[in-house]
């Protein structure tokens, strides 16, 4: 069993990262890009498949994400 | 005497130079701490240094919070003991919960090495609302503190917000970094759990090109007299 959290500064946190992405695409020719944002994924494989929702959306509250700057959601495979 | 523990976290390395500085006070002693260790041997103090610990894996300060050591210096702060963090320290003490916020990295993307200027808004066991404008050295990237909104306004009208930046003459802000209300660092409702990204230790001699860290270890060791 895999879950796959995606991490993303929230909404209102400035994500210089992502200003300077869009710049270089923009840089390369690529139109019509709003905005980038970057975030994280982690991959966790899991032993069994028990509350697996439940359980890592523990782990991201307990250390993955910060909640302070980040949202995560989580997704079961 | 005054015992001062300071941290070594795998990856710091602003310790030595905090042992230093400490050690160079009058009425305070150092002692090195390791992250392994859940022990604080009895120190009246404890200091959480700068560099750059576990590599700065998942977020600055994010690993190191999980050490053995941060367990006590949680207890440690939570009784009321003093506890400093310094650029890296105060991002631990952030991802740890004992102080608000969190940093994030500079509005400017660079890594800023720079003297700046800061202003204090609160006395607690390292400062004085009445030190004026201290100049101190900065180096980081991920400097830039921010916060919920809905909590800064209580956080400025509690003190918590402690240094700001600040131009030469004191009266404007001047930010390297674009942390919300030009934040340098804050400290926890208490006061006595402080952070800040200058580093105090860099400015303790002459020969560094400043003195005012100075006063940080000279109001701990008053403090603890």
């Amino acid at each position: 069993m895999t879950a796959f959290v995606t991490v993303m500064l929230r909404p209102g946190i400035l994500d210089p990262q992502g200003l300077a992405i869009a710049d270089g695409l923009a840089g390369l020719g690529h139109k019509g890009v709003q905005s980038v944002r970057v975030g994280k994924v982690f991959e966790i494989a899991l032993d069994d498949a028990d509350n697996v929702q439940e359980r890592v959306t523990q782990m991201a509250k307990d250390l993955l994400a910060n909640p302070v700057i980040e949202d995560f959601t989580v997704e079961v495979r | 005497m005054a015992r001062v523990g300071v941290v070594t976290f795998p990856g710091s390395n602003c310790d030595a130079d905090m042992r230093r500085a400490v050690q160079e006070t009058d009425g305070l002693e150092a002692v090195a701490l390791w992250h392994k260790e859940a022990d604080l041997q009895g120190v009246d103090a404890v200091i959480l240094p700068g560099g750059f610990s576990y590599g700065d894996y998942l977020r600055c300060g994010a690993m190191a919070r999980l050490s053995p050591v941060m367990q006590a210096v949680t207890e440690f702060a939570n009784a009321g003991g003093p506890v400093l963090g310094v650029c890296n320290g105060f991002q631990i003490l952030c991802e740890a919960g004992l102080l608000p916020g969190a940093l994030v990295r500079n509005r400017d993307l660079r890594f800023v090495c720079d003297r700046v200027r800061v202003v204090v808004s609160r006395t607690t066991p390292f400062t004085n609302v009445s030190d004026g404008v201290l100049t101190l050295p900065i180096a980081h990237g991920e400097g830039c503190w921010v916060a919920d909104p809905s909590q800064l306004q209580a956080l400025d009208d509690a003190g918590q917000l402690l240094f700001r930046y600040v131009t030469e003459d004191g009266t404007r802000g001047d930010n390297p970094n674009g942390s919300l209300r030009d934040v340098a660092g804050v400290c926890n409702a208490q006061g006595n759990v402080v952070g800040l990204m200058p580093h105090p230790e860099r400015a303790c001699r002459p020969a560094l090109k400043g003195i005012d860290g100075q006063l940080f270890f000279a109001h701990l060791a008053r403090s603890l007299a």
